[in-house]
């Protein structure tokens, strides 16, 4: 039996079900097939995003943050208080209630923009056919005049530190953690690593960070890199640079880390958790039968041009299946250009204007170039920075870590990248970020009004200060 | 304030002129160096601008009214109007986005930098989202200059991006102006022409001979240049071209239009790509003024000094891959020629002559064609005149 859809898209995360809508809402008959099952063995919508990443992680981020403010950060203020106490069960059961409004909300999403919705596994065949084998095992094959493929990506898993999910966990396992470990080691100080690391700070574990990267958060601007592992350092995390892990042994209720520094010194701790959070890879097992003729690239993402269309005509790849920053809207936004494509309509996504954000506190967010990058590639540029320390609003909330970098091309003043770390970075990140895309100068930025007090002064005034103008703090001299 | 509009101080020995054609008529706005009245003389048609931007307010003189020297012939009312670039800079800078004489919109910095620096934003392209125009298109904007020299120009901003992917480095560049349309052009030649090429040899034996012989009495007589193959070949191809109308003619729409010319143009390599001078009336040049003019193309293309007027036209094109070490090759049809002769590498090769085995220099000959205006036949025969000619010059001479 075969059902003949305008599309068919296998998995539903954020780059799936976001491309699933547009494509319903251009006319086009959609499904969306997701194999992910929750404890009851039902299908559940959403990813890896909504499940076991962004959301749950965001989730305990605040209620971690609340629960520190609480405890340390409010004697300024005046406010006294004592015996603040957390409990984790009830931290988790919001985070997964949450969990659980939103993956319905996508199941409620996709009924009202006529989606149809489908659980089991799917596998490309040839032909832009869809094996689908449902949870109750049965095996039906679909048809489709365009293949969507948007099964995402998993941790990656290193011999040296096999996952058991106990004791030694990967990010989902750390989002589940019981009990506030006492020494909490964690394997990558990448993203994933940094905001985990925190809550558990928050709430009271002794956090050590082993990076085997020389550098910190080695893709990001240098300047903000190194501001924010200052502020990190400070809040009581401990990152060590340069450190490969060679081997862990658990013993007892414990693991045994070794690692080895870049200096050949050879190292070990002990701890009573460790995650592994290394960096993901894309989940390809299963997706493709052998005659689909789908190409992999050499890293084993779906190989695809910058419309994410594989080599197969009809058959497209996005999210963190395929080449780029594995980030969940650049996953949807991709979906949307591929529902609007296969709609006939002219689309390319902006891949040079994609914001990102690390959720720790202060947030640390980007958009477009580094300076390291911008350097390379020969432009002249003027670089303008603003500290939060300098800024009312921050100031009164008491959070003052952090800086806004902004920098332009020194002949034209177009704006070719903004890095922040600070509270709000993210949001901060965004407004400039749609100023790129409108072709902005710094000094439109410049002479664009800002409300104060608050925290976009920061981006104001670091906007004025790449042309030697700021005026709530003495300009740098230009060379 | 009022302008007086005078007729041009004229030329000497010219007493008077008759005012041929007003521009502009009485109440129109007149942008300043905007063109108001024609006036003829015995020589020559006189051309009058506007001093300053205004209002024509009167005229005195009339068509075809008898003008003097200097004499007044109309007055302007100076105004400052929306695009006077004098106009009120804090009124235009309180309006949000306002929209540009084209219909565009432009940002603020844009709009504050192009009235600071007299730019009228309507010659402005915009590069923004949906045309508008942002700052950096008023910084790189380069008001329009009268001769335009088609070199190309140094790219602006070449941003190189190096991108280290794990051990596999990348370099992006963006094409230069003059690479983009050399793109362009030769993508749309290979879609609009049906391109066939044929080959042919020579035996360059009796060329090679007849250089060794006058090179030198040849570079005397004639002031130094020297004496290479590109003037024998051009001969021979402006003859073959005599002989062989379709081939020196293009396709126009629907018509075929059959030059009584032969404009040749010869290939010419240079840093930024390839570029094609054109030796006009090349039917009337002898070989010195070829190989002169040949020369001098070289030195000027080499130097980024070839203007627009030395590279159009051209009915035939020679180019000559053999300088690299080409033997063989498929040359791409210069539009809107109709063919192009590729020369090659001269190479000893073992030929039968006469039923025996020698060594020649031979040099392979590839004609491209485009098939819908040149027949097969045509084309081959129009090379395998070429051969005879080259394989013995006096032929060219003699004209047979």
């Amino acid at each position: 039996m075969s059902e003949k859809y305008d599309v068919i898209i296998i998995g539903s995360g954020p780059a799936g079900y976001v491309s699933a809508i547009r494509a319903a809402q251009l006319g086009l008959k959609t499904a969306c097939i997701e194999k992910w099952k929750d404890a009851d063995g039902n299908g559940v919508n959403g990813g890896t995003c909504l499940n076991v990443g962004c959301i749950p992680s965001k989730t305990l981020l605040d209620s971690s943050f609340k629960y520190h403010e609480a405890k340390e950060e409010l004697g300024i203020h005046g406010i006294s208080t004592s015996g603040v106490k957390i409990d984790i069960a009830a931290m988790l059961e919001r985070k997964n209630k949450i969990i659980k409004q939103f993956t319905g909300g996508i199941v409620g999403l996709f009924k009202a923009n006529g989606v149809t919705g489908l659980y089991g596994t799917g596998k490309l065949l040839t032909g832009k056919k869809v094996e689908l084998t449902d949870n109750d095992g049965n095996v039906s094959v679909l048809e489709a005049d365009n293949v969507i493929l948007a099964s995402g990506s998993l941790p990656i898993a290193i011999p040296v530190a096999p996952v058991d999910g106990d004791l030694i966990v990967d990010s989902t396992g750390a989002l589940e953690i019981g009990e506030v470990p006492k020494r909490l080691g964690v394997i990558g100080a990448g993203v994933i690593g940094l905001e985990l690391g925190s809550v558990w700070n928050r709430l009271g574990s002794e956090v050590v960070l082993l990076e085997a990267m020389e550098d910190f958060l080695a893709i990001m601007d240098k300047g903000i890199a190194k501001e924010s592992k200052k502020i990190f350092s400070k809040q009581g995390l401990d990152i060590r640079l340069g450190a490969r892990v060679t081997g862990t042994e658990i013993k007892g209720r414990e693991v045994h880390v070794t690692y080895v520094m870049t200096d050949g010194s050879e190292k070990s701790e002990v701890f009573d958790k460790l995650i592994v959070c290394v960096g993901r890879r894309p989940f390809t097992e299963g997706l493709l039968a052998a005659e689909s003729g789908v190409q992999l690239d050499e890293r084993g993402s779906i190989f695809v041009n910058d419309q994410c269309a594989t080599n197969v005509p009809g058959v497209y790849a996005i999210g963190d299946l395929v080449r780029g920053p594995m980030l969940a809207h650049k996953g949807s936004e991709e979906g949307v250009m591929v529902a609007e494509i296969i709609a006939g309509h002219k689309a390319q996504m902006n891949y040079d204007i994609v914001p990102n954000v690390i959720y720790t506190h202060p947030e640390v967010a980007s958009v477009g170039q580094t300076e390291e990058q911008i350097k390379a590639a020969g432009l002249p540029y003027n670089v303008g920075s603003f500290p939060f320390a300098a800024v009312g609003r921050a100031v009164a909330a008491n959070d003052t870590d952090g800086m806004v970098k902004i920098i332009a091309h020194a002949d034209t003043d177009r704006i070719l990248g903004c890095h922040i770390v600070g509270p709000s970075a993210a949001d901060l990140v965004q407004q400039v970020a749609i100023a790129m895309e409108f072709g902005s100068s710094a000094e439109d930025l410049g002479m664009t009004v800002f409300s104060h007090p608050t925290l976009s002064e920061a981006v104001h005034e670091a906007a004025l200060a790449v042309n030697g103008a700021a005026i709530h703090m003495p300009n740098r001299k230009r060379r | 304030m009022a302008t007086e509009i005078k007729a041009p101080t004229f030329p000497e020995s010219v007493q008077e002129g008759s005012l041929a054609t007003w521009h502009k008529q009485v109440g129109e706005t007149v942008k300043r160096d905007e063109l108001l009245v024609d006036i003829e003389t015995d020589k020559v048609v006189l051309e009058v601008v506007a001093p300053a931007a205004g209002v024509l307010a009167e005229i005195f003189k009339a068509e075809g009214d008898i003008v003097l020297s200097n004499e007044v012939i109309a007055r302007i009312e100076e105004a400052a109007e929306a695009s006077a670039p004098t106009a009120a800079a804090a009124e235009a800078v309180a309006e949000a986005a306002e929209a540009t004489a084209s219909g565009g919109l432009i940002n603020p910095a844009a709009r504050k930098l192009a009235e600071e620096r007299n730019i009228d934003v309507a010659q402005i392209v915009g590069t923004g989202k949906g045309g508008r125009i942002t700052k950096e298109d008023v910084v790189n904007y380069k008001a329009p200059v009268a001769a335009p020299v088609v070199a190309a120009p140094a790219p602006a901003a070449v941003a190189e991006q190096v991108l280290e992917v794990g051990d596999r480095v990348e370099r992006r560049v963006p094409m230069t102006r003059m690479r983009s349309r050399i793109a362009e052009r030769l993508l749309e030649v290979t879609q609009t022409t049906a391109s066939l090429t044929t080959f042919n040899e020579v035996d360059m034996t009796a060329l090679m001979n007849l250089r060794k012989q006058y090179k030198e009495e040849f570079t005397k007589i004639h002031n130094g240049t020297r004496l290479g193959f590109m003037g024998f070949f051009v001969k021979a191809a402006v003859e073959a071209l005599k002989r062989f109308p379709s081939v020196n003619a293009s396709i126009d729409g629907s018509d075929i239009v059959y030059h009584g010319y032969q404009d040749v143009g010869v290939a010419v390599s240079t840093e930024r790509g390839l570029v094609v001078p054109v030796l006009r009336n090349a039917e009337n040049m002898s070989i010195a003024n070829i190989e002169n003019g040949i020369y001098d193309y070289a030195m000027k293309a080499r130097d980024g000094k070839l203007t627009i007027d030395e590279m159009t036209g051209g009915t035939f094109t020679i180019t000559n891959g053999g300088v690299y070490g080409s033997l063989i090759s498929t040359p791409i049809i210069n539009p809107p020629q109709s063919a192009i002769l590729g020369m090659h590498k001269i190479q000893e090769r073992p030929v039968a002559v006469n039923g025996q085995v020698v060594i020649r220099p031979m040099m392979y000959l590839a004609m491209s064609y485009d098939h819908r205006l040149i027949d097969g036949k045509g084309a081959v025969q129009f090379l395998v005149t070429m051969k005879e000619l080259l394989e013995d010059p006096a032929k060219i001479l003699l004209e047979i």
